[in-house]
């Protein structure tokens, strides 16, 4: 065991360094990722330690990035690209629906597609718009793409390896406002699926489901339950697409409620999906609609209404009344 | 602009990667960036004094390219040059106003700087060093122009009359920008990069289509603003194949202030930007982006070409970034103290006080004048700053759409109800 404390951030960094030190086909690129170390510091210290050839600034333009990354991809290579924020993917996105996710099953195979993108996402930075989106249910609409997110230092490191070491396109959500939350890593390789749900707290009366940024919240909320005697069975879902919801259904037929935590607006969203699924999988164990606690179905607000925006504490815990009182 | 780690990264200076040894230029493989020789030639370019940049090695073996004149009225020591292709009545009157806007927009920038620093706003994207380009272009608008900003044009909105503290809402989290675009023909900031291009080729097009463009004078322009890092995105080149493709009355007006964020200019190109415009067909000028004079007469002739037909032409403001890239940024980390020095030696406003000064065309009555007025449109930006108040829910739906969605209405209503619960156990617990 190897076990060091880190932030988040130095959890991503550390995993970009053991994948470059392990393969060297490992290349990272992305908008000031090389001598700035990108605007996070995800990348601080790489260029410096493995070369303009192994990490090098590209120019700014996102479809660029993601295009040469396919074909570096195609030519061996296991790119892992930055985009900046969140709300700057999209002129990447013809790219990634068109080609990254389609090029493996066109070519049935042989093509593979081993690349990450890394995204910062989500909100609760007090930014100017486009820096606090959440767009990864668009992505999880797309057939081909795996889609996740990690929420704490440990998955951090392990996802990312685990992304880098898949040989099929990840997009990578990271949750920027926690960045600099701190935990014990255990760096050594533990042959763990880390693309699965994970449930972090046992619980009788209702099932959380959640992901990314929102995971300290739910677990507040499960604190804050507990101390009003009710017990929340908190999940991680981790991998959005494909969604392992085995875990999730397990739980609800056990607590019979289900209220799902999502930044993002809540509308055509991940949280519908499980919505939707869980009521088909689970209908006669359900006590209760399964209840979605998300952002609003409006563009994401000026900074200083976000924290309204965000799905809070107090906001999981009305939710769980509401599943109560049915 | 990126907003960066915020509050909640501690503010780093001087590291071990710092610009410096990484411009030592070793293990540089071919095809990737090599900053060395061009950052060379980019402070050379801001030390020569003269209106001709030193040639300019732009990235890559081959690629070898020496910029032609660039075009400059005022010499960075203040002398007036006339030029013979771009005339300009350069009257008493018209320079001490150039020279008011700059000292007014230079100074709310600061005040920009200091409400963040102080906690009173979010971000601030700094103009410092760019107030010639914005003042320059800005005031080469007639009415009924529009200009299409990217995200640091504090400048070009004060010309457009927009007043500084509508800009603040924005830095401050409470709105996206409020003045009104379209009454003061000025578009809202925009962030992702690139966007505003076709955009504005759209409206230009708009103005051609109604035929608002000829020789007289209710005849419109439109005038676009990116940066030299923006020029690598598939939105400006869709942009000018579109303005070309239409003959659209459109100047697109690059800001070179030789930095996106980290990434110096040769890490998006091979050419002076200026050139790629030959590319699509139409001309692409570079002028002296800290000559406040040579960017008016450049701009003017730029507007009124293509307001009289002609369709598009490309002006690069050769310019410098003199501050970080925003509040949230540390360019210690990636260039030297030496280049921004230099470029100091070329700031856009002395000259003109040295013009203004040496020719007797102002006094120092008038300079105190002005300095006591920028520091009152100071006083007020910062007033108004920390009296804006944080908005209610209601903005957050308010006008996702002109037709009122009743989905979205009984999302809203959800939501007050919820936040009158609260209302109502306060009201118990009291
Ligand atoms: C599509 C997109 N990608 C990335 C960013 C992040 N970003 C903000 S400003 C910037 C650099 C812009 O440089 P330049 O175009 O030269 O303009 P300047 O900031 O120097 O005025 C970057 C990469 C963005 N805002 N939009
Ligand atoms: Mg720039």
């Amino acid at each position: 065991m190897t076990e060091i404390k880190l932030t988040l951030a130095k959890a991503l960094n550390t995993a970009l360094r053991d994948a470059m030190e392990l393969d060297d086909k490992v290349v990272v690129f992305g908008e000031d990722v090389g001598k700035l170390g990108g605007v996070f510091r995800i990348t601080d210290g790489l260029q410096k330690d493995f070369g303009e050839h192994r990490i090098w600034d590209s120019p700014l333009a996102e479809s660029g990035i993601v295009g040469t990354a396919i074909g570096l991809a195609m030519r061996g290579y296991r790119p892992v690209v930055e985009i900046q924020f969140d709300g700057f993917v999209f002129p990447a996105f013809d790219m990634i629906i068109s080609q990254l996710a389609k090029l493996t099953f066109r070519s049935q195979g042989a093509w593979k597609m081993p690349v990450v993108i890394r995204i910062p996402f989500g909100g609760g930075i007090g930014a100017v718009e486009h820096h606090s989106e959440s767009p990864e249910s668009f992505f999880c609409h797309i057939a081909g793409l795996k889609v996740v997110a990690c929420s704490n230092p440990s998955d951090a490191y392990h996802m990312l390896r685990q992304a880098i070491a898949c040989d099929d396109p990840v997009v990578f959500f990271e949750p920027k406002r926690r960045y600099y939350d701190k935990a014990v890593v255990d760096v050594s390789a533990t042959g763990e699926d880390y693309f699965t749900s994970k449930t972090l707290t046992q619980g009788q009366t209702c099932t959380i489901a959640s992901y990314g940024p929102s995971m300290p919240v739910a677990l507040a909320a499960a604190e804050a339950a507990a101390a009003e005697g009710r017990s929340l069975e908190v999940i991680d879902l981790r991998s959005l697409s494909p969604l392992d919801l085995g875990p999730v259904v397990e739980s609800v037929k056990r607590t019979g409620r289900l209220v799902v935590v999502s930044e993002a607006p809540r509308e055509s969203s991940i949280s519908s999906d499980i919505a939707a699924r869980v009521t088909e999988e689970a209908f006669y164990s359900l006590a209760a609609p399964v209840l979605r606690v998300a952002g609003f179905d409006t563009p994401y607000p000026p900074a200083k209404l976000e924290e309204e925006y965000l799905p809070s504490l107090d906001r999981i815990l009305e939710a769980v009344d509401r599943t109560l009182s049915y | 602009m990126n907003s960066d780690s915020q509050s909640t990264e501690p503010v780093m200076t001087g590291s071990e990667d710092s610009a410096g040894k990484v411009a030592d230029g070793d293990a540089l493989s071919p095809g990737h960036p090599q900053t060395a020789g061009a950052a060379a030639a980019r402070s050379a370019a801001g030390t020569t004094g003269s209106n001709r940049p030193a040639p300019e090695i732009m990235r890559g073996l081959r690629a070898t390219a020496s910029a032609p004149d660039q075009i400059s009225i005022l010499s960075p020591e203040g002398e007036l040059t006339a030029h013979p292709d771009y005339p300009l009545d350069v009257t008493p009157e018209l320079v001490r106003g150039l020279y008011r806007d700059m000292v007014l927009v230079r100074r709310f920038d600061r005040e920009g700087n200091a409400l963040q620093r102080q906690g009173q706003l979010g971000l601030w994207v700094p103009l410092l060093g760019q107030e010639a380009a914005q003042i320059g272009s800005g005031r080469a608008m007639r009415p009924r122009d529009m200009a299409f900003p990217s995200y640091r044009e504090h400048g070009v909105a004060w010309t457009r009359g927009v007043d500084p503290v509508d800009i603040l809402g924005m830095f401050r989290g409470i709105d996206h920008g409020s003045w009104n675009p379209a009454e003061k023909r000025f578009g809202q900031y925009t962030i992702v990069i690139g966007n505003q291009a076709p955009i504005a080729v759209g409206y230009a097009m708009g103005q051609r289509l109604d035929g608002a463009i000829g020789d007289d004078e209710n005849a419109e322009a439109s005038i676009v603003y990116f940066g030299d890092g923006a020029t690598s995105e598939g939105d400006i080149h869709e942009g000018m194949v579109f303005g070309a493709a239409f003959s659209a009355p459109v100047v697109f007006f690059c800001q070179n202030n030789q930095w996106a964020i980290s990434a110096p200019l040769e890490t998006q190109t091979r050419v002076p930007l200026y050139r790629r415009a030959n590319a699509y067909g139409f001309p692409g000028l570079r002028v002296d982006g800290n000559d406040v004079l040579a960017v008016l007469a450049v701009t003017k002739w730029a507007l009124d070409e293509c307001r009289t037909g002609n369709g598009p032409v490309m002006i690069e403001a050769f310019t410098y970034r003199m501050d970080a890239h925003t509040t949230s940024d540390d360019p210690t980390r990636y260039r030297l103290a030496d280049e921004t020095e230099s470029w100091r030696l070329l700031d856009p406003i002395e000259r003109v006080k040295a013009y203004l000064a040496r020719n007797g065309l102002a006094d120092a009555a008038f300079f105190d004048q002005v300095q006591v007025e920028a520091d009152e449109l100071a006083a007020r930006f910062r007033a108004h700053c920390v009296e804006l108040e944080p908005p209610t829910s209601e903005r957050m739906f308010s006008r996702v759409y002109t037709d009122p969605s009743a989905q979205l209405a009984a999302q809203q209503a959800e939501h007050e109800e919820y936040q009158a619960g609260f209302a109502d156990t306060e009201a118990v617990s009291r």
